[in-house]
């Protein structure tokens, strides 16, 4: 019995509290990375190995626009209608000529894009990290700490874009040109859906995310070059545990798992809580290997 | 294979095995080493073609068993004085099949961009653990230690110089290729062709397809090992970047810079890649950002030649 008290003494309930904050507003970039990703996946068969390399664009982009003009939300959204373009370019150069090509073709050509992208940021801006400046600087009293209104206006943020998008999936006209094609390609060619446009307007979306989702967190660590392996690696976790194609399950396994790594960090160092979400991974793969967020197949 | 091109393949063999024994005794020192670690090189990509050419699955994680099969080279180096080839070569293998066993029982339960994606993290979760864990493995500075001596126990016992060394990884090189081209041709590796083709109707006639995966990964994660032992032999460290991602899609672009399915393929994908760097850091200096350039040619590649160059060579030569 004093063992169990003395347990419940020594969990620190304003740490935990603190921690499931950051962690929900982790998820909620992570979610709006990964969303981009499992829907370039759902609909074009395309895992798309660029994503983290167009999110770290995004965020450099942001820091350009941010020090010419001094806005940041000029810098956000300039940042993802530029990449958005630039997704499309890439789409239509490399991706274009692969459809109907194994599906392997097109992971090669992503992962060859991530490279020179990369590099050409390295080579561009130098492997010195830059800053973003937030928005918003004012602060309110948790416990010990100031915490910064900015963070709960990421998380909401991220919220607003996938829900917006999520209606616009739901009711717009290109949304329901996407979901046709998602459910059968042939039959919505057959309808005169322009399926190629679809494939490149679905990737500048997603590019255009993952953008957004790279200024807003630019400002909770440095840019640099090699930000996106990091958040790639994380995005196809979730994908992977919240079941690929599927936007809502991915949306819970970002908040689960940036739960669960912002717990670990209490307790071991944060390069080391990483390993927190590879054993989610495991354990998915080897109770359910087709997606936590899914209904069991029968 | 009828008997004609048989005698050619062999013919062709010797000619080049000639060529690589006799390579270092004519080369200057700095290309001697170069067309070593080529080999080493050839040797990781070849291995990992047994799975992306012969059974149709990418591995992005290959810098997982080249790095263990590094590091256990390197604790076999320092644990024992005089420090032992063979022992290193013993402990390599050993922990690279043991990364492959855990590696292979997980991934090999997805398929295609799932199994990609997931020997990617299984790297990266060692990368992690080696990178972290520094009082082992020595963290970011990674473990130096001396090159054993060149040694068959009876018989004679000698320090490595440059070109017996360049000959021993040949040696080591040329006996892989043989075997994976042996297990490529083998029943077995049949089977993995028929997995690559057409998976589930391999499993309809009733092979148990998850074994098959499971046995190919470990045969490419132990001949990954063994480049990793070499590489440690040659260099006299091994260090967490070769751990990194970066190694395994390295592995990736020489196997489709040089052809898929060939085993001799990504061999030259690899010289490719690696002389192309060179070329390029020559003509613009070290700091010269040598993989926009390779990035460009490695996705016009994919684009318009699929077939990498041996391939593209192959159909050339056969027209």
């Amino acid at each position: 019995m004093d063992m169990l008290v003395h347990f419940f003494q020594s969990i620190p309930f304003d740490q935990i509290v603190i921690q499931s904050l950051n962690g929900i507003v982790t998820g909620m970039i992570l979610a709006l990375v990964a969303s981009g990703l499992t829907l370039i996946f759902g609909i074009m068969d395309v895992v798309n190995f660029a994503h983290g390399e167009l999110f770290m664009l995004g965020a450099y982009i942001g820091v350009l626009v941010l020090a010419s003009t001094g806005s940041f939300w000029l810098a956000l959204i300039l940042a993802s209608l530029v990449v958005a373009i630039l997704g499309a370019a890439l789409q239509i150069v490399t991706l274009r000529p692969l459809i109907g090509r194994d599906p392997l073709n097109t992971i090669l050509a992503t992962f060859g894009i991530s490279l020179v992208l990369q590099n050409y940021a390295l080579w561009q801006f130098g492997p010195v990290a830059r800053k973003i400046n937030e928005p918003i600087t004012t602060h309110f009293n948790l416990f010990y700490l100031e915490y910064p209104w900015y963070r709960l206006v990421i998380a909401g943020l991220s919220a607003a874009i996938i829900g917006s998008f999520w209606l616009f999936l739901k009711y717009g006209k290109f949304g329901v040109w996407i979901r046709a094609t998602t459910q059968d390609r042939v039959m919505a060619q057959a309808m005169g859906i322009p399926v190629p446009w679809v494939y490149t307007g679905v990737f500048a979306i997603g590019a255009g995310m993952a953008a957004a989702s790279g200024v807003l967190f630019g400002p909770l660590v440095g840019v640099n070059h090699a930000m996106g392996l990091d958040w790639v690696l994380k995005a196809f976790i979730v994908v992977v545990v919240g079941g690929m194609g599927n936007l809502g399950g991915s949306i819970a396994a970002a908040i689960l798992i940036s739960l669960l790594e912002s717990y670990a960090s209490i307790w071991v160092n944060p390069s080391q809580a990483v390993i927190v979400s590879f054993v989610v991974l495991i354990l998915t793969l080897l109770f359910r290997p087709t997606g936590l967020f899914v209904p069991t197949p029968k | 294979m009828t008997r004609h091109s048989n005698k050619t393949y062999w013919i062709g063999f010797c000619v080049v095995m000639a060529v690589l024994i006799v390579a270092p005794l004519v080369l200057p020192e700095f290309w001697r080493r170069f067309l070593t670690e080529i080999l080493i090189w050839g040797l990781l990509a070849m291995s990992s073609d047994l799975l992306i050419g012969y059974t149709g699955m990418i591995s992005f994680g290959h810098s997982a068993f080249f790095g263990l099969g590094m590091y256990g080279a390197a604790a076999a180096l320092l644990m024992f004085s005089p420090p032992n080839m063979w022992l290193a070569i013993l402990f390599g293998l050993a922990a690279a099949i043991l990364v492959a066993m855990f590696v292979s029982y997980f991934s090999t339960r997805l398929r295609d961009i799932y199994f990609a994606i997931t020997t990617l993290i299984f790297s990266q979760i060692f990368y992690v653990i080696i990178f972290t864990w520094t009082e082992v493995t020595g963290g970011e500075n990674g473990l130096a230690f001396s090159r054993p001596r060149l040694s068959f126990p009876g018989l004679f016992s000698t320090p490595f110089t440059s070109t017996t060394l360049h000959w021993f990884v040949l040696a080591v090189v040329a006996g892989s290729y043989l075997i994976l081209r042996r297990i490529t041709q083998s029943p077995f590796g049949m089977v993995l062709q028929s997995i690559r083709e057409n998976e589930f109707r391999t499993r309809a006639i009733g092979y148990p397809v998850e074994r098959y995966k499971i046995v190919a990964v470990m045969l490419s994660g132990t001949f990954a090992g063994l480049a990793g032992v070499l590489y440690a032999i040659q260099n006299k460290f091994a260090a967490p970047d070769f751990v990194y991602f970066l190694v395994s899609g390295e592995t990736v672009i020489f196997n489709v810079m040089g052809g898929i399915g060939t085993l001799v393929g990504p061999i030259v994908g690899a010289g490719f890649f690696l002389l192309l760097r060179e070329l390029l850091s020559r003509m613009f200096g070290d700091q010269f950002p040598y993989l926009i350039p390779l990035g460009f040619i490695f996705i016009t590649m994919i684009i318009f030649l699929p077939q990498g160059i041996m391939g593209f060579a192959r159909r050339w030569l056969n027209r």
